[in-house]
Formats: structure tokens, C-alpha cells, sequence
């Protein structure tokens, strides 16, 4: 099975910038627009801590993290020397002017990452990713 | 493909750092051959002194050991020296150790030849036991001497010979330095400091003859060295001598080549000789706009640019590097850069205390540091250098230049003379938890020599900043004077080598109205920036040509972009604005229905007198913005972000003026002014100050007469208290006052340069010139400032006006039923290769 599906329209992405891809389980999946009208799809997610890569700064064929400005390729999901670390990357192409994913990785592909909690610990706010939270001891609620 | 054939003739440090440059750049670029005439891998040269001195070992001192050329395919001849190059068929001739020719066809060469230590032309220099200092096999031959012999004579008095000195005295010799020189280190030290210099030396043992001429050297039956003899007839007894006098350039196969040499092989900004451009010179064997640099760092910049040009990127360029020097003997602190002698046309700032063996000289010239020269108490070292560098105005602070940075109402943790004091374990980095430990190691590991390189491998001081000096120092301290050359002008970011300041004028000069046209106008050499750049060049286009450059969304920080402030968990803060600080129970019940409506997880006062509801969805946003239906805060911006307030006389039984209500109109008067970076106003109603308003970028103070005004305070990284700027009768002159300050910073500041900074760059007196004595100008600053803000929407309720991308704040669905699909292909390769559109 290998079915691509589309997201949408590649206008709908702002040039030198990203939309994210809600899945039904698992981060968002980033997809990001350069200047030159290419496109890339990574897991919402910086290597470093766990920044929302889709809300970055969108350079050449680069992202920089909106928390702590880690440069992240995004053909590859490598940080930039010397910083290490790799952002699972996620198939994309362009039928004309649809963008599309595929399916099976939308589904299954890097559903282990989570996010750093914040807030108050125990507040409840993990909501519908109660499955995660219970998965992870540092998240026990006091 | 074809590789490219680079042959380097020198395995030294310059052109081993050139060489890694490259490979970080086009690693697949060159095949790489290179040619060394010591039996040695790269070593550390400016680390043999503490090899000597027996502080640390040959292999302490290896940068590039074999293995680091045989991972990175490049070959080595090693004990093998160049002899000859065909340049017309491009051939490199040598000849290895056991006298067979090599030879090593190029496209592009390499000359990194160094230079030769210079001896003199005296009787006797052949014989045994009369050494020069450059090499490992020199320092091998001293400590050997040293064990054997007990007299030695060093000749010269400057740098290279008082570091032998030094080591030899610390190996168990008798030492006596022979200088022709009225005073010690003449070129880098003044006379009195020398002065010093020599009785501190003179005290450890060893014994010096000044202004004195070697005439020979006398040899014993075997043909060691055996005295020296001055010119005046004068004997002394010599076992071993140094040479010390100097270095040259080693251009003897460049002349062969038939390459122009001019006290060194002339090159171009480019690294290219000027006879051949196939052919580069890098190091000391160079010789860049009549200059040969005998110091590390410069070398390294060289380097950069040359690997730069091999990478066939070709933007690099080589400007010259001011340079500074500190001696690597242990237990003296020596220091200087630039024109420390003086002249006419230079004012000098001299503290003399012999007794406690301390010397400090300053030489300013037009209000600017020019140069230093300090002996016994160095801390301030790297911070003058700074300031040397930089050339900004020193006027304001000159009355405390002399006491150094920590004297400047310093109540942070700068510490910009901790450094030696601090143990390995010690935070130096807050931001980023680095020890001083840490970045040691990582400057001797992977050899560091800049500070852009330590923030890169470490960290450190690449957040807030504030321990930039502490860490400018550490590297001195780790890699000893031949650190800090940087280029005149600090670089934007690594897309162009122009610095804030031009950018500025080209905008305003050549009317530059995008982005775009800036990167073109000033040929960046990246096709849309960074995210350093960018969001500064956004900035100066829309604070300089307000209502016709267009903002770019696309440049901003998330935050300006989403008119939030993104937490560390991806969600975002929403800060109301209130008012001078002031709110209603309608506001309140509002905001109190939005938390329950939204879930927010936490509602706190900020600092700054306002409402902080914390962990809002990004697709809440919108929703939260309407239903509470205030002002845009701004509290995520470069931007006025508060105007924090006191009761004020409506109030308050010792309010003299009612500061809420000043508060109030400041706030509404520049609510939404974009600035370089954040700002922040406090109104005090008496002297009190329960406003806080000694450490805000405009602070007002409400007396019994009137308003006092005060300008470039920051209770940030590093507190600072502000600068009493003038006198004000009337809350509409405070308005007007504050607003024309606002708008010289808006349109002189540097992108994140605060207030405080801004002031220190250009002086207090250049304000007070703006502000206070030109009445014309202060009244059009303002005006300008209020057109500028005229009609400025609030993108919580005007997005389309205020551009505003909506759809950011919606994720793009995935049907579910789609995401539901079984799938059946095994799973185990995880990724295939992303397919890019449009390739």
C-alpha cells in the first residue's frame, strides 16, 4: 500500500514558510515551502528541545527552530554543524500543484516523539495524549 | 567527477586551519596533497613555550594527529621538502628524506612555507649548542641542553626570546637575555612597563645586558659554543645561545617561482598571489597590504577566506586584523593592542603603582581607545580590546575607563575578571549550563581560536550574552595572546561581511525598499538570509520608510508573526495590554471566562503590572484575542511592551504628579511602535520610585516641579541604571521628549541593540545634542514618529489591515478516514528518500 494523499494546495503554504499536518495520533508533521517553490515535510519537531520546527524561520533549504534557533536542513532533518540531532523526515511531492503525503507514514511513521510538558505538573493538561503521558514517568501527576 | 588537484607546500598551523576550513565547506571539492619538512603532523606552534617551560608535552600539542589526514583523504609527505614548481606544467618537485624525488601534479597550489627564525650574521653562529626557537626540534634541543648544560644565553629581548628565557630559567638554567634594544618587548610594550617587565624577571634569576651588541660567539675544542663576546670586548660564558632576533618569511621558493615578493609573498585580498592566481600564499610566508602577521588569529582568518575561495564560493574576503599580545610566562600579566605608544594627536590615561607592580596606559584619540598597554593587572585586557576593535566613543565612560569594565555600576554577573579565578567546574554560562572546564577543553580538543567558533562548539555565550567578555577572556587564557585579531567591522551574520550600520545607510541612502533589493544591493551571499538577518533588514525597511516598505511576515520571529509568545512547550502566552497598568472588573470577568473557556493552565501577574494567560493553543488564539476583546499587548515584540506606573498623587499621600495617568498617555501615545529591540517605560509619581523607573528605557520621574527624565536604564542581563537626560515642566513636553528619543533610536538603533547599548555606541552627548539643544529636530522626531504611528493596526482586530496570516493558526486536517487505512507494506525501512517537487 502506498498511497499519497493530499494535504493541499502548495499556495496555501506561505513561500519561505511552513503549515502543519494534524495527525490522528503523533506530532504534527511540519511542511515547509522555500523560495524556490520546493517542498519538505518533517515531524513538527527540533532534535534539540523539542521546538515546533513549523513555526521557524524558513532560510534557503534550512528552518531555524523558534526556541533556541538550531539550524535544521530540511531535506535531511540534520542539525547543522557542529549541533547533532535529526528530526524524522516524512515523504513529500508535488502532483502539480498538490501537495501530498502518504499515507502509511502519516499514520505510523515517528509516533513515539512527544513534546517537553510545561506548566504546572498534574494540572491535567495532557488531554487526549493521556496515553502518552502515562508512558513517561517524569509526567506522573503528584 | 573529476576532483580538482590542490597541493599545499607547509603543514603548519595556517594552512592546516585553511585546509579544514575547506573540508567543512566542499569536502569532495579536492583531491588533497600536502607537503611537510618536519617529520611531524600539525602541531600547535604558540604552544611550545609551556612545552618548554615543561607545563605541557609534545603530544598536548599535536592539533591534527594521522589519522585526522588519512580520515579526511588527505596525503602527506612528511620530512619531504619542495625544491622546485613547474608552473607552466604544474608540477610540484621535492625530495623526501631519503633523497628520492616526489613529485605532485596541481590545479590549484598552496604556498604555507611560514617563516625562517632570523639569525645573525656573527662568527661562531655554525657551532654547536647556538640554536634558533621555532621549532619542536629546537625546544627538544633546549630541554636536552638543559640538562646537560648550565649557562645559557638568550639574544633578544622580545617576545619569542623572553618566553625561551623564561623556559629555559624553569628547566634549571642560568639565564641571560642579551637585548640591543633600549627596553624589553619594544614593539609590544611601552618603556616603562618594560621597566617593570625586567625587574619582575630580574627577581625569578635571570640576568639581562641592554642596549648591548653581540660581536661573536667563541667555541671549545669540540665546536660547542662556549662565551659570547660584545662588541665592547665583554665575555660571557655560554653553553647554549637562543637566537631570538626575529622572523622572516620563508619566500625563497616563491622567488625561485618567480612570484612577486615583497617583504613576504604578495597576495590579494583573496589569498591569491598576484602573479598567479592558481597560486595562493597563506600565513606568515604572506604578506597582505604590506603586512606580514606573525600571530595565529589572523592566520586563521586568512585561512577562512582562502578555503572560502577554494570552495569556489568566492565572497570571502581578507581585510587585515588589528592584532594584540600577552606574554605566555607564567605569573606576569601583560597585555597590549594597537597604538599604545601615543603621538601627537593622542591623549593618554597612565596609572603607575611600581611598588605593587602594576602599569596601565591608555591611548585615546578623538574619544576613541586606540591603544592599551598593561602590565601586572590584565583583566581589562580583552575588554579594551573590545572597545579598541569596535571604535566606538569612550567619551561618557573615560572617567572610569581606567578602573575597567566591573567599575562601570556593574550589578550583573558580567565578571570580566573572574576568569583566571575560576575553577574547571565553575558556570561560566548560565544560559546553557557551560563550565569554564567545559570550554577549556573544547578550545584545546578541537583547537578553537575565535569566539564564534567556542559559541559554536559549546554554547556558550551564544544565548543572552552576558558572559561574551568572561568567555573572550577564557580563550585568552587557554590559547595565550595570539587569540582576538577579528575583522574591523563586525559582519551582520555569515550571509554578508557588511555590518548593521551599512545596511542602515544603503536603506536610507539608496531608498532600498524590500528585502530582496537589499540582498541584492549589497550582494549577500545567501539567497534569502538567515534568521539573524532577516528579521533585522525587515526591521530598518519598515522604521525607515514607514507606510511604503512593506512588512514580511515571513522575517519575523514567531512571535511578531502569531502575536504571541511561543513557551517551550509549542503553545503560546497571551498578555493583554492594560493600560499604565490599570484594569476594570469587566476586563477582569472577561479574562476570567476566557481561562475557563479555553482551559488555560496558568494566569499570572507579569512584572510589568499585566495579566500572563499561559499554554494557549495556537488554534485558540484567535478565539481567546475575541472573547477578550482588549488591546494587543505586544508582550511578545521588539516593541513598547509596558509603562509601569505608581498610585500617583490621585492616590498615594506622597504623590507629587499623577504618574498613572502620564503612564497612561505614554502608553497610548506609542503603543504600537515597533523597535530594534524591546522597550520598556515607568512613570514614578515622587522620588520614591515605587515605578522602578531608574532602570527603563525611558524612565519619568514626577517631582514637585515637574518631571525628571531619565534614558537608558535595562534591568535585564545586566542592570543598568539610566542616564539623567533633563528637566520637564509639562506632561506634554514629556511626550514630546520621550517620543523624539524613541525615534532617533528606532532609526539609528542596531536590530537588538537595547537602549543602554545604543547610548553606549553613540555617546549620552550626541543625545542630549538631538534632544535637548535642537528644538527643531526634537519636534520633528517626534512628529515623524507619530506619522509613523498613525493609523498602525492592532492585528488582534485588524488582520487584515495588519496582515495578518490566519491560516497559521489552523492545522491542516488529515481525513481521518485516510489515516484509518490499514497498511499493509512492511514498515521497517523507515523513511524513503523525500521526493522535492519541482527538482
Amino acid at each position: 500500500m502506498n498511497e499519497w494523499i493530499t494535504i493541499c494546495a502548495i499556495d496555501e503554504i506561505p513561500v519561505l514558510g511552513a503549515r502543519r499536518v494534524a495527525r490522528a495520533q503523533g506530532l504534527d508533521v511540519a511542511v515547509f515551502r522555500t523560495a524556490s517553490g520546493e517542498v519538505f515535510a518533517l515531524l513538527d519537531r527540533c532534535p534539540h528541545k523539542g521546538g515546533p520546527l513549523s513555526q521557524g524561520l524558513v532560510f534557503g533549504s534550512s528552518v531555524a527552530c523558534p526556541l533556541h534557533n538550531w539550524t535544521i536542513a530540511l531535506a535531511t532533518g540534520q542539525a547543522a554543524a557542529p549541533d547533532e540531532g535529526c528530526t524524522p523526515r516524512f515523504a513529500v511531492r508535488l502532483e502539480g500543484s498538490a501537495v501530498q503525503l502518504r499515507a502509511d507514514e502519516l499514520a505510523q511513521h515517528a509516533l513515539e516523539h512527544t513534546r517537553p510538558l510545561a506548566g504546572p505538573v498534574g494540572l491535567g493538561r495532557c488531554g487526549s495524549a493521556a496515553a502518552s503521558c502515562s508512558s513517561s514517568p517524569s509526567t506522573v501527576a503528584a | 567527477m573529476k576532483k580538482i588537484k590542490l597541493v599545499m607546500v607547509g603543514n603548519g598551523m595556517a594552512g592546516v586551519r585553511a585546509l579544514e576550513e575547506l573540508l567543512a565547506l566542499a569536502p569532495d571539492l579536492y583531491e588533497i596533497t600536502v607537503f611537510g619538512a618536519e617529520p611531524h603532523p600539525n602541531y600547535n606552534r604558540i604552544l611550545l613555550s609551556p612545552v618548554l617551560a615543561g607545563e605541557q608535552t609534545l603530544e598536548d600539542i599535536v592539533l591534527n594527529d594521522w589519522s585526522w589526514y588519512e580520515t579526511h583523504g588527505v596525503r602527506l609527505h612528511t620530512g619531504c621538502t619542495v625544491h622546485a614548481v613547474d608552473r607552466a606544467r604544474r608540477v610540484v618537485h621535492a625530495r623526501n628524506a631519503q633523497g628520492e624525488a616526489v613529485t605532485a601534479d596541481y590545479d590549484r597550489l598552496i604556498l604555507a612555507t611560514g617563516s625562517n627564525p632570523f639569525m645573525l650574521p656573527i662568527a661562531g653562529k655554525e657551532l654547536q649548542g647556538v640554536l634558533a626557537y621555532r621549532d619542536i626540534a629546537d625546544t627538544q634541543a633546549m630541554i636536552d641542553a638543559a640538562t646537560r648544560w648550565r649557562h645559557a644565553v638568550v639574544i633578544g629581548g622580545g617576545l619569542l626570546g623572553l618566553e625561551a628565557a623564561n623556559g629555559l630559567m624553569k628547566r634549571g638554567m642560568q639565564v641571560s637575555v642579551v637585548h640591543a634594544g633600549e627596553w624589553l618587548m619594544d614593539r609590544q610594550l611601552d618603556g616603562q612597563a618594560a621597566q617593570l617587565l625586567k625587574k619582575s624577571l630580574i627577581e625569578r634569576g635571570m640576568q639581562f645586558f641592554m642596549q648591548a651588541q653581540t660581536q661573536e660567539l667563541l667555541g671549545n675544542a669540540e665546536g660547542r659554543v662556549r662565551a659570547l663576546r660584545f662588541a665592547d670586548g665583554r665575555e660571557i660564558e655560554a653553553d647554549l645561545v637562543v637566537m631570538a632576533v626575529g622572523i622572516r618569511p620563508n619566500t625563497a621558493l616563491a622567488e625561485a617561482m618567480h612570484l612577486h615578493v615583497n617583504r613576504g609573498i604578495v597576495v590579494s585580498d583573496t589569498l591569491q598571489t598576484v602573479t598567479d592566481p592558481r597560486i595562493y600564499a597563506v600565513g606568515e610566508c604572506a604578506a597582505h597590504r604590506g603586512i606580514a602577521y606573525g600571530l595565529v588569529a589572523p592566520l586563521f582568518e586568512q585561512g577562512k577566506v582562502l578555503a572560502n575561495h577554494l570552495a569556489e564560493l568566492g565572497i570571502g574576503r581578507y581585510q587585515g586584523s588589528l592584532t594584540s599580545t600577552k606574554l605566555k610566562v607564567t605569573g606576569i600579566d601583560l597585555f597590549s593592542a594597537g597604538d599604545f605608544q601615543g603621538g601627537e594627536g593622542t591623549e593618554q590615561i597612565v596609572l603607575s603603582d611600581p611598588y605593587s607592580g602594576v602599569y596601565k596606559k591608555l591611548v585615546i584619540k578623538e574619544d576613541r581607545l586606540v591603544g592599551a598597554c598593561l602590565y601586572g593587572d590584565t583583566v581589562d585586557g580583552s575588554w579594551y580590546f573590545k572597545l579598541l576593535r569596535e571604535g566606538r566613543s569612550v567619551a561618557d565612560i573615560r572617567d572610569k575607563l581606567m578602573f575597567g569594565e566591573s567599575n562601570l555600576g556593574d550589578a550583573g554577573h558580567q565578571g570580566q575578571n573572574k576568569a583566571a579565578a575560576l575553577a574547571d567546574a565553575d558556570e561560566v554560562c548560565g544560559c546553557n549550563g557551560v563550565s569554564k572546564g567545559a570550554i577549556c577543553k573544547a578550545i584545546k580538543d578541537k583547537g578553537l581560536f575565535t569566539l564564534d567558533d567556542v559559541r559554536k562548539h559549546t554554547k556558550a555565550s551564544a544565548s543572552c550574552g552576558s558572559c561574551t567578555g568572561l568567555v573572550e577572556q577564557i580563550i585568552m587564557f587557554t590559547v595565550g595572546g595570539d587569540y582576538s585579531a577579528s575583522p574591523k567591522t563586525k559582519p551582520m551574520c555569515g550571509c554578508s561581511d557588511h555590518g548593521h550600520q551599512a545596511v542602515r545607510d544603503a536603506i536610507r541612502q539608496h531608498r532600498l525598499l524590500t528585502t530582496d533589493s537589499v540582498f541584492h544591493f549589497m550582494e549577500w551571499r545567501t539567497p534569502n538570509g538567515c534568521a539573524s538577518c532577516r528579521p533585522a533588514i525587515n526591521y530598518y525597511l519598515i522604521s525607515t520608510w514607514p507606510k511604503e516598505a512593506r512588512d514580511d511576515p515571513q522575517s519575523r520571529f514567531i512571535n511578531e508573526r502569531s502575536h504571541a509568545n511561543i513557551q517551550k512547550d509549542g503553545t503560546y502566552s497571551v498578555i493583554p495590554r492594560m493600560w499604565g497598568g490599570e484594569t476594570t472588573a469587566s476586563e477582569l470577568r472577561r479574562i476570567a471566562d476566557v481561562v475557563d473557556k479555553y482551559q488555560i493552565p496558568t494566569v499570572k501577574v507579569t512584572g510589568g503590572q499585566r495579566i500572563d494567560l499561559l499554554g494557549v493553543k495556537k488554534e485558540d488564539l484567535q478565539g481567546v484575542w475575541n472573547d477578550i476583546g482588549m488591546p494587543c499587548g505586544h508582550a511578545y515584540a521588539k516593541a513598547l511592551r509596558t509603562v509601569k506606573t505608581c498610585v500617583g498623587s490621585e492616590w498615594c499621600r506622597m504623590g507629587t504628579q499623577d504618574s498613572t495617568q502620564m503612564g497612561k498617555d505614554l502608553e497610548r501615545a506609542m503603543w504600537r511602535m515597533y523597535a530594534p529591540h524591546k522597550v520598556k517605560f515607568a512613570v514614578s509619581g515622587c522620588p520614591r520610585n515605587c515605578a522602578e523607573s531608574g532602570i527603563k528605557d525611558v524612565g519619568i520621574i514626577g517631582v514637585d516641579s515637574g518631571w525628571e527624565m531619565y534614558i537608558g536604564g535595562n534591568g535585564g542581563i545586566k542592570t543598568e541604571v539610566a542616564h539623567f537626560l533633563t528637566k520637564l515642566k509639562t506632561a506634554e513636553e514629556v511626550l514630546e521628549y520621550t517620543g523624539a528619543f524613541m525615534q532617533l533610536y528606532r532609526l539609528e538603533g542596531w536590530y537588538l541593540e537595547r537602549t543602554v547599548h545604543y547610548l553606549n555606541r553613540v555617546g549620552l552627548d550626541y543625545v542630549k545634542r538631538r534632544i535637548l539643544d535642537d528644538a527643531a529636530g526634537r519636534q520633528a522626531l517626534w512628529a515623524e514618529l507619530q506619522q509613523a504611528l498613525e493609523g498602525e493596526p492592532d492585528p488582534w482586530f485588524e488582520t487584515d489591515k495588519a496582515a495578518v496570516d490566519l491560516r497559521q493558526f489552523q492545522p491542516l486536517p488529515v481525513l481521518p478516514a485516510l489515516q484509518a487505512a490499514p497498511v499493509l507494506t512492511a514498515l521497517s525501512a523507515p523513511v524513503p528518500a523525500t521526493t522535492t517537487a519541482g527538482a
